[in-house]
């Protein structure tokens, strides 16, 4: 079975909003039609969209860090906003595991944004039907993109690369190596919706280096010392530089 | 959560309208084992025609809550999983139901079977098999709310029995205050069961608002953002002029607004319809009963505003700052 999902890294998002302009971009010039915006020039802009950067802030003043945290569909799955759906408009692809709204069969009842806990459904006002982040299906499979192209958009924007995609099923996908090897965790598990987007936990990289690692024998610096020097002769790149 | 207006109308008028079903088979079945005075079939004729446009009104409410009505007829497909697929399919049938009953009743409809005559065994099944539709609707509608885990002021056998207990309460008032006009003397039987009724509701409605009280947040902001750590603060929900999210998930009054409503609720429903009918019926008064029937009818729809205000939905953690 596959689950494809995003393995978000909190560690190098820097809350730029790149994944958010280029994953409105995508959807609202896709095939299902535009995404909602309400007073888009105007005071109180609104709209549908389908991806947002929050931001948080751990700890007391001066002692603080900065979170950046890239919030859309999580494509549980168990998803708890497809059994309640009355029409069968909301479903879960059996072949890659993607959560999607048919938007010919919604009748925008909004009962299924009532039972995702993560509040990852935004009903589009003007279509009058539930949306949601899609994955960009539209690309995953579109053989006239090229192959490094068909990942979803908000991956291909991030600058940062902190959006990994892939299978989460399969054991050796970049995705699944992210999870294991760099604590990947998911978002509230007490309810069991199993997500399968994951987020990578924030790290301190410090670097420390003891006194003796410098003068230990294995350190290869140690090389330093049997050299003779800094040869005289003439060398090709005192010819080519 | 934002109470909608059309999901409150629905609640309250079909809740109504099964209750006086439920009032009018009491009465037939009562009567046919002569516990009381039998009734004439044209009193249960036009009570069902009340039932059947209360519950129509209930439905017309119910599709201003769609963005797309003229397909709603797609909601009966999923029954197998959806509590209000199930409610789409029952609402229909206990309106046929209770239309065959009334027609039954109307036409005093007489059919023999075998040499024998039937007479009011027909009426008394359709309306049993009716009963037994209506308690389902009751179910099926308390389940949609119920059904939803993570909406913990929801997730309670304690709406299943408030639906039903609040629904049955205002439909045997409803049928007391039909009763002081055309069988007078149905008035204390119906107004009895009305008082019953509205104090057990009261009992268990409280015991919903006192878990409410009480409950813990399973959620936290610590989970939702997975970071363990005491002090977290949002800086920025992601945009300044609000959102679906920020729209339908908060009600958006202050506390003293929400407080004031439960009170009033509190009040509408329970304790005044009480003494209401109790002054109605001890002195006569058929227009004591009728004021009785809209004050609790206006609580109830207090009640249902505060029942959808008070679930607290976890997606707000994410939504607590504008930036």
């Amino acid at each position: 079975m596959t689950q494809l999902a995003l393995v978000i890294d909190l560690n190098v998002c820097v809350g730029c909003h790149a994944c958010v302009t280029s994953c409105k971009e995508w959807n609202t010039s896709g095939v299902a039609g535009p995404l909602f915006d309400d007073n888009p020039y105007d005071a109180n802009p609104t709209g549908t969209f389908f991806n947002r950067v929050q931001t948080f802030e751990i700890g007391t003043f001066p002692k603080t860090e900065t979170v950046h945290f890239p919030k859309s569909c999580l494509h549980c799955e168990d998803p708890p906003c497809v059994p309640v759906c009355p029409t069968g408009a909301s479903y879960k692809r059996r072949e890659d595991g993607i959560v999607l709204v048919d938007y010919d069969k919604c009748i925008g009842c909004k009962y299924c944004s009532w039972a995702c806990p993560y509040g990852a459904r935004e009903i589009d006002e003007q279509q009058r039907v539930m949306k949601k982040c899609t994955l960009c299906v539209d690309r995953l499979y579109d053989a006239s993109l090229p192959e490094s192209e068909r990942k979803p958009s908000c991956v291909l924007a991030c600058p940062t690369q902190a959006r990994i995609y892939g299978d989460i099923h399969d054991a050796d996908s970049a995705a699944s190596m992210a999870i294991r090897e760099r604590g990947g965790y998911q978002l509230m598990p007490e309810w069991g919706t199993q997500p399968a987007n994951h987020y990578l936990p924030r790290r301190k990289t410090e670097l420390h280096i003891h006194a003796d690692e410098l003068v230990r024998s294995d350190n290869p610096l140690k090389k330093e010392d049997i050299r003779k020097g800094p040869s005289r002769e003439v060398n090709l790149d005192d010819w080519m530089f | 959560m934002h109470p909608a207006l059309s999901v409150i109308f629905l609640t309250t008028l079909i809740g109504a309208g099964q209750g006086l079903f439920l009032a009018l088979f009491t009465g037939e079945s009562y009567a046919a084992i002569n516990i009381i005075p039998e009734q004439r079939h044209q009193f249960f004729a036009v009570g069902g025609l009340i039932v059947l446009m209360l519950l129509i009104a209930g439905l017309v409410a119910s599709f201003f809550h769609l963005g797309h009505p003229e397909r709603a007829w797609r909601a009966v497909t999923q029954w197998r999983t959806s509590w209000l697929s199930r409610e789409v399919i029952i609402l229909p049938l206990v309106m046929l139901l209770v239309a065959l009953w009334s027609i039954a009743h109307y036409l005093e409809w007489n059919p023999t079977l075998l040499g024998m005559e039937l007479g009011s065994e027909i009426t008394l099944t359709l309306g049993a098999v009716t009963s037994a539709a209506v308690f389902l609707l009751y179910i099926a509608t308390a389940m949609i709310y119920a059904s939803i885990r993570f909406l913990r002021e929801w997730a309670s056998p304690l709406t299943v029995i408030n639906f039903t207990l609040l629904g049955a309460a205002s439909g045997f008032l409803l049928a007391t205050a039909y009763a002081t006009n055309y069988a007078q003397n149905l008035v204390n039987f119906y107004g009895g069961w009305a008082m019953i009724l509205t104090l057990a509701a009261w009992f268990s409605r409280s015991a919903a608002l006192i878990r409410n009280a009480r409950l813990k947040p399973k959620s936290t902001i610590q989970s939702a953002i997975g970071i363990r750590h005491s002090q977290i603060a949002q800086k920025s929900m992601g945009m300044m002029g609000g959102s679906y999210n920020t729209r339908e998930y908060f009600h958006g009054a202050s506390r003293m607004v929400l407080r004031l409503i439960k009170w009033l609720a509190l009040v509408l429903t329970f304790p005044l319809p009480l003494l209401l009918i109790w002054f109605g019926m001890s002195s006569d008064n058929a227009q004591l009963i009728l004021i009785a029937l809209f004050v609790q009818y206006l609580g109830l729809l207090f009640e249902r505003w505060l029942f959808f205000a008070q679930a607290n939905h976890p997606q707000n953690i994410y939504y607590q700052t504008v930036g």
